[in-house]
């Protein structure tokens, strides 16, 4: 007789060992039930299928003048495109990426035309803080580019963060040119 | 609810029958009669004050609820055709927003008393700990309501607060987008506040079951905080607490009515009369006056993460109080330097809510001013500074001075009973 085995209080013979397999066995089968019934519960709660469908957007910068910005609504969040001026691109071109707390070139924040060529007047991005999601003002701030309101992050001309407690540079969405000067956000 | 033998005597038959079977009358009887101290005063009526709003708020909210509809293009209509156009929407509506502020301001009152008087100690640990839990809940609430009015200071607000799971490390924005049910705040989003702004005060409910529970098995304390050792320390709840409770609660409606019937909208902000418009970010975006001492705490670190760990520490560190003050005298009545360091909490407390509510470049006060790259600029303490300090004074408070104070205070001589500390020498001979 092996050691798992005793007599209940009927005098039948009990295999605990046993017991415990089909106590083990019953409550893995319940948990994975409440997690597959769970886990519809919880992902409801995420993107919708129309959200996430939520289409691209062209914008045509040659209507944009020197100086001006356009913000556009894209999925829900404002994309600023920018025509910057010769003296905030070099502002933006002479900066030492190092001093910046999310170091990155100028020239890393572009994306290249049809023709392959980067075109520094035209700066796209998600015009939204990387702090809290506030839109930040444009040219204010201590370094000439944007200024949140909202806790006080100041970016450059390259909107690049460089002051404040944003701890990131404003977003580049994923964009392409599709003719000299339309380009398609999304 | 347990704590003292009942007294209760079912008189009729129906009574009787019923006391078998269910005895929710001798409940609601041995409530009514439950042993209180005798030498309460009014700091003590705001649980019976904030009952009172809760009750409010259930009753208003679901009323509005009959009104509201929860879509982003009908939402701000919705509110402002409750105030103009619904019968009596306009009493109601603005009985719900005030409703809000005064319910924060009283649970503000009941939280500083239970700190002045030491009513998180043994054996209240549990106590304090749910009342610390009904507060985050009521945070919860106050914040998702006043997302529903879409305007301009809600759709940030809500921007700003959701934007905190985001600072999360790896699975924030997943987390944020999971939140909202978008990349941004949208209708999704407004959509789920309303059904979890609708369930929450119900959670708040229960939760304040669990709270009187605790308070009726471990007995009130008191501003002696010395605990009742017989019966002439005591008072029945009723007649001698109600009559005070209801005293108190008509002094703090007389308050709650003037902002109701003469400012509903002062302690709201005004852009919250534009409607949400998610290109365009209020110049300054500020919270409701009850989260401005967090929003202070917040913004006074330079780091995303940072700040959003300090804001919540300072609610953490609420629920590890009852292990953090060593004082094993409950009263500040009788801790001398632990009252001074009291009141200069309860002042830094109110710093934080300034700072809160200012620009954080901007200065308190200005001492001359220097050449900064040309450009003369003033001199002196700026907002972001004077919220380090209160901050700091925050957190020392509990995690410093509460501790150490505990152990080198010398308290004064307590009385030897509450019916003493009432009656003076008086006692004995009423003891006879």
């Amino acid at each position: 007789m092996s050691d798992t085995l005793h007599n209940d209080a009927h005098g039948e013979t009990v295999d605990e060992g046993k017991r415990d397999f089909i106590y083990i066995a019953t409550g893995a089968v319940a948990a994975a039930g409440v997690a597959s019934l769970g886990w519809p519960l919880v992902a409801q709660m995420g993107k919708a299928a129309d959200t996430l469908a939520a289409g691209s957007v062209e914008i045509d910068v040659s209507k944009i003048a020197e100086g001006q910005q356009l913000k556009v609504l894209w999925r829900g969040k404002p994309v600023f495109v920018r025509h910057r001026t010769a003296k905030e691109i070099t502002e933006a071109e002479n900066t030492d990426a190092a001093a910046c707390p999310d170091p990155q070139m100028d020239n890393e924040r572009l994306i290249p035309d049809t023709t392959g060529k980067l075109r520094p007047e035209y700066l796209v991005m998600i015009g939204v803080c990387t702090h809290f999601g506030c839109i930040p003002v444009g040219e204010a701030g201590d370094f000439d580019g944007w200024y949140c309101p909202c806790h006080g992050s100041h970016y450059d001309t390259s909107g690049r963060i460089r002051k404040g407690p944003a701890p990131k540079n404003m977003e580049i969405p994923e964009y392409q040119y599709i003719s000299e000067n339309v380009i398609k956000v999304g | 609810m347990s704590g003292h033998p009942s007294t209760y005597e079912p008189k009729y038959a129906p009574t009787k029958w019923l006391d078998q079977r269910l005895p929710i009358v001798r409940m609601g009887a041995d409530f009514m009669t439950f042993p209180s101290p005798r030498n309460l005063n009014y700091w003590y009526t705001f649980g019976g004050i904030l009952t009172m709003c809760l009750a409010s708020q259930i009753i208003t909210g679901i009323i509005l609820a009959m009104h509201y509809v929860p879509h982003v293009d009908m939402a701000f209509d919705s509110v402002q055709r409750i105030r103009r156009d619904v019968p009596f929407g306009w009493l109601i509506q603005p009985m719900h927003a005030v409703g809000a502020s005064m319910f924060f301001l009283a649970v503000y009152v009941h939280m500083f008393r239970g700190l002045y008087y030491g009513s998180y100690k043994a054996p209240r640990e549990v106590l304090w700990i749910v009342g610390c839990l009904i507060y985050l809940a009521m945070m919860a609430t106050g914040f998702l309501g006043y997302t529903l009015p879409w305007g301009q200071m809600s759709f940030w607000g809500a921007t700003v607060i959701t934007g905190f799971f985001g600072a999360v490390p790896v699975v924030g924005e997943s987390l944020q987008q999971w939140l909202l049910g978008g990349y941004a705040v949208d209708n999704a989003t407004l959509n789920r506040f309303f059904a979890l702004h609708y369930l929450l005060p119900f959670v708040i409910a229960g939760l304040v079951g669990l709270h009187v529970w605790a308070l009726h098995h471990v007995g009130q304390n008191n501003p002696i905080g010395i605990t009742e050792k017989t019966k002439k320390d005591t008072l029945s709840f009723h007649p001698y607490y109600t009559v005070k409770d209801g005293f108190a609660m008509v002094v703090f409606m007389l308050i709650f009515a003037f902002f109701v019937f003469y400012q509903p909208d002062a302690l709201g902000h005004a852009d919250n009369y534009i409607q949400a418009d998610a290109l365009k970010t209020p110049p300054h975006i500020v919270p409701e006056w009850y989260f401005l001492p967090f929003y202070a705490i917040l913004r006074a670190v330079p780091d995303k993460l940072a700040g959003i760990l300090l804001m919540l520490g300072a609610i953490v560190v609420l629920f590890v109080l009852p292990w953090l003050d060593t004082s094993r005298v409950r009263s500040s009545r009788f801790r001398p330097v632990a009252r001074k360091f009291f009141w200069i909490f309860i002042f830094f407390c109110f710093i934080l809510g300034w700072c809160g509510a200012e620009t954080p470049d901007d200065m308190v006060f200005t001492v001359g001013s220097k050449m900064v790259d040309g450009e003369l600029k003033p001199m002196g303490l700026n907002f972001t500074w004077l919220s380090r300090i209160a901050t700091f004074y925050y957190f020392a408070y509990f995690l410093a001075i509460l501790p150490i104070l505990g152990l080198i205070e010398k308290p004064l001589a307590r009385p030897e009973s509450i019916t003493k500390a009432v009656l003076g020498d008086k006692a004995h001979s009423a003891a006879e």
